[in-house]
C-alpha cells in the first residue's frame, strides 16, 4: 500500500475514534443536541399558526429547516472551530510532524465532522416526529432525497468550515463567525418561509448554502402540496443541485490553498506563542 | 545469520566511529555545502545527521537572528545546546526540523535540505517540543497506535517502524496508562507521552526540546537513563536544547552553547571545561583542619599530599569546573564582547 493510502486508512481510523468520542461524551453531545431541541421547543409551542396560504403546521415546516441549520453548525462550524482548537493545543503541528499527517488528520476531521453532523440530523428528528404532525417519512423517495441532499450539502458546507477554520487563529476570534451565523440562519428562512421577505433579502438568502439545504430537506419531508409555499412555488431540486454544486466546488478548490498556507505557518513557537496568548486571557 | 547489509552496516559504524573524534569544529570554520545525494537512506551513516554551515535566519526588517551557524550532529551522537533565552535555539531547531525556512546558508538534515524534505524524510525525524496539550479525550495506546500506522511504509530492514506500542509504552514507563485518557495524565507522564510519539517512528534523529521540565528527580533519572539507551541501542542521534546543566552534562557527548545568534562553544563537557580554566578545586582535610585548593593538575597534586602527609590526609574531594561555571564564562563572556548585538529573537515573540 503506498504511504498516501495508509494515511488515509489510519483517517477513517480517526474520524472513527474522534467520532466515538464526541458520541460518548456528554458535553458534546449536548452542544450537539442544544440548539435543535431550544428550537423544537419554540416551534412546538407555535404548532397552531399555520404557514401563509396553507393550513398546514409552521411548526412542522420549520422541521426540516431547523435540522439543516444542525447541519450548518456540527459540519461547518464546528469543523471551523475544532481546526482553531487543534491549532491551539498542538494536534496540527503532531499532524504535521508525522508522514503525511496532514491528510489522515483531515481525512478523519472530514469524516468525524460528517458523522456528528448527521447525528445531529437525525436525532432530533426521533422527538419531533412525535411533536410535529404531517411529516412525511414513510416514503422510500423521502429518504433517497434526503440522502442526497445531505450529502451535497456536507459537500459544500465542510470545505467553508475548513476555510474559516484557517483564517481565524485562536477559538475565541471563530467565535465571532458564530454570530453572524445566526444571522444567516434567521434571513435563510429556517423559521419562517422566506416568500414573506422582502425581494433583496430573498436574493441574499438564496446566495448561501444553508438556504438550498433546508429547502432540499423540505422537499423531502414535507407534503409536495406544500412546495406552493417556496418562491416560484416549487421544490426547485435543479437549482437546489446548482448553488450547492457551486459552493462545493469554490470550496474544494479555495479549501487545499488556505489549509495548506495555515499549516505551512504551523511551528512550535506558533504554537507556544498562542499558549502564552491564552494563559493570558485567562488571568 | 549475517547479511551483507548487516556487514555493510557494522563498516559504516566502524568508520562512523573513527570519524566522530575529529568532529569538534570550532565556529568561524566553514563547512564545504555537500551536493544532495540520492542515497539519502543509505549512505547517512558515514555523512553526518546534521550538517549546517553559515545558517542564517532573519525576521521581516530586523536584525539578524542567527548568525551564521556552524553545527554537525553524527549518528548516535547527543548533542546539547545550551544558551540564553533568544540565543536562537528554537529558530535553530525549528529549521533543522523544517518548520521554519531559513534566510540562508546550507543545511542538510539526514542528507536532504530541510526546505525540500519530503515525508519519507519526515517518518525518519522524531520530533518532542514542549507545549504539545494534543489528543486530549484519546486514549494513550491508542493514540500511539494511531500514530504508529503512518510510519508503517517506511520501514527498512535495519529499521522496523513504527515501534510496536506495547514495547514503546515498556520503555517510557507508560504501560500501566495504556488505557488512561490522555488528558488525565500528570505532568511528567504527559511529557514521556510526548517523548514515545516523538519515538513511535523509530527516528534515526530525535529532537527534543527541553524534555524534563516538571519532571521529579525520579522521573528525571529514569528519562537520562531512557535517552542514553536509545542513543546506546538504536543509534539514534538526538538535539537537545535544555536549561538543566546537569542533564546536559550528564545525556550529551557533545555540548553547543548558542549565544546572540552564533555558536560560543562546542566541545565535550571536560573540553570546554578546560577551554575556560585549566584548573580543578581539591578539597581535603590535613589533620582534621580542611584545605581548599585550585590546581592545574589535580591528579599530581593529591599524589604528592599523599606522598607528603599519608594517613593524615582525609575528606578528599576532587572537583572539575562544573559545566554551570563553564556556561556563565562562556555567556558572559560573549555578552560583555558583544553587547551591540542583542539577541533579537524577543523581537519575533513580540511580534
Amino acid at each position: 500500500m503506498s504511504p498516501r493510502a495508509v494515511a488515509v486508512r489510519a483517517g477513517l481510523q480517526r474520524g472513527w475514534i474522534e467520532f466515538r468520542q464526541s458520541v460518548t461524551n456528554g458535553q458534546d453531545l449536548w452542544s450537539v443536541l442544544f440548539f435543535p431541541i431550544i428550537a423544537l421547543i419554540v416551534m412546538f409551542l407555535l404548532r397552531n399558526n399555520t404557514v401563509p396560504g396553507t393550513g398546514f403546521s409552521l411548526g412542522s415546516q420549520s422541521i426540516p429547516g431547523i435540522l439543516g441549520m444542525n447541519v450548518v453548525l456540527n459540519g461547518m462550524l464546528a469543523l471551523g472551530l475544532s481546526l482553531t482548537m487543534d491549532r491551539e493545543d498542538g494536534t496540527l503541528l503532531r499532524a504535521k510532524a508525522t508522514p503525511n499527517g496532514m491528510v489522515g488528520y483531515l481525512t478523519g476531521k472530514v469524516l468525524s465532522r460528517t458523522g456528528t453532523a448527521v447525528v445531529g440530523l437525525l436525532v432530533p428528528l426521533v422527538p419531533a416526529v412525535f411533536l410535529f404532525d404531517g411529516l412525511e417519512l414513510g416514503r422510500v423517495s423521502s429518504w433517497l432525497t434526503l440522502a442526497w441532499v445531505l450529502v451535497l450539502g456536507l459537500v459544500a458546507l465542510l470545505p467553508i468550515g475548513a476555510v474559516l477554520g484557517s483564517l481565524f487563529n485562536t477559538a475565541q476570534s471563530m467565535g465571532f463567525v458564530s454570530l453572524p451565523t445566526m444571522l444567516l440562519i434567521g434571513l435563510s428562512g429556517v423559521f419562517y418561509p422566506i416568500s414573506a421577505f422582502p425581494d433583496w433579502l430573498q436574493w441574499v438568502a438564496q446566495a448561501f448554502p444553508l438556504y438550498w439545504l433546508a429547502l432540499g430537506l423540505r422537499s423531502a419531508m414535507l407534503p409536495d402540496a406544500l412546495a406552493a409555499a417556496e418562491l416560484s412555488e416549487s421544490w426547485r431540486h435543479l437549482e437546489t443541485v446548482g448553488v450547492l454544486g457551486l459552493w462545493a466546488v469554490a470550496g474544494l478548490l479555495l479549501a487545499p490553498v488556505v489549509l495548506r498556507r495555515m499549516a505551512r505557518r504551523e511551528s512550535g513557537s506558533a504554537v507556544e506563542g498562542r499558549r502564552q496568548k491564552a494563559m493570558q486571557r485567562t488571568m | 545469520m549475517i547479511t551483507v547489509e548487516t556487514l555493510k552496516g557494522r563498516f559504516n559504524e566502524t568508520l562512523e566511529g573513527m570519524d566522530a573524534g575529529d568532529n569538534d569544529h570550532r565556529p568561524g570554520e566553514s563547512v564545504p555545502p555537500l551536493p544532495p545525494d540520492p542515497r539519502a537512506e543509505r549512505s547517512s551513516h558515514t555523512e553526518p545527521v546534521i550538517e549546517t554551515s553559515g545558517l542564517r535566519m532573519r525576521y521581516g526588517g530586523s536584525a539578524d537572528v542567527l548568525h551564521g551557524v556552524d553545527l554537525r550532529v553524527h549518528q548516535g551522537e547527543v548533542v546539547a545546546l545550551l544558551g540564553p533565552n533568544g540565543a536562537g535555539k528554537t529558530t535553530t531547531i525549528e529549521i533543522l526540523e523544517g518548520f521554519r525556512r531559513r534566510s540562508a546558508g546550507e543545511v542538510r538534515v539526514l542528507g536532504v535540505d530541510p526546505d525540500d524534505g519530503d515525508e519519507a524524510w519526515r517518518a525518519r525525524l522524531g520530533i518532542v517540543l514542549q507545549s504539545w496539550r494534543d489528543h486530549g479525550k484519546w486514549r494513550v495506546g491508542e493514540l500511539l497506535d494511531h500514530l504508529g500506522r503512518f510510519y508503517l511504509p517506511y520501514g527498512t530492514p535495519r529499521r522496523a517502524r513504527p515501534y510496536g506500542t506495547g514495547e514503546l509504552l515498556d520503555l517510557v514507563g507508560l504501560t500501566d496508562r495504556a488505557s488512561a485518557v490522555v488528558g488525565t495524565l500528570s505532568g511528567g507522564q504527559r511529557r514521556r507521552l510526548d517523548v514515545a510519539i516523538g519515538l513511535v517512528g523509530r527516528p534515526d534523529l530525535l529532537f527534543l526540546d527541553e524534555p524534563t521540565v516538571g519532571f521529579d528527580p525520579q522521573a528525571r533519572r529514569e528519562f537520562h537513563e531512557l535517552v542514553l539507551r536509545l542513543s546506546d541501542l538504536e543509534d539514534t542521534a538526538i538535539l537537545l536544547t535544555t536549561h538543566d546543566l546537569d542533564e546536559a552534562d550528564r545525556l550529551a557527548d557533545r555540548i553547543v552553547i548558542l549565544a546572540g545568534g552564533r555558536i560560543v562553544a562546542d566541545g565535550s563537557a571536560p573540553e570546554l571545561a578546560a577551554r575556560v580554566s585549566g584548573k580543578a578545586e581539591v578539597r581535603y582535610s590535613r589533620d582534621g583542619e580542611h584545605h581548599v585548593e585550585s590546581v592545574e593538575d589535580a591528579t599530581g597534586h593529591v599524589r604528592k599530599l599523599f606522598a607528603e602527609y599519608g594517613e593524615a590526609i582525609g575528606d578528599l574531594e576532587v572537583r572539575r569546573v562544573s559545566l554551570e561555571d563553564v556556561y556563565m564564562t562562556l555567556v558572559r563572556e560573549f555578552e560583555s564582547g558583544r553587547r551591540t548585538e542583542a539577541p533579537s529573537e524577543l523581537t519575533e515573540v513580540a511580534r
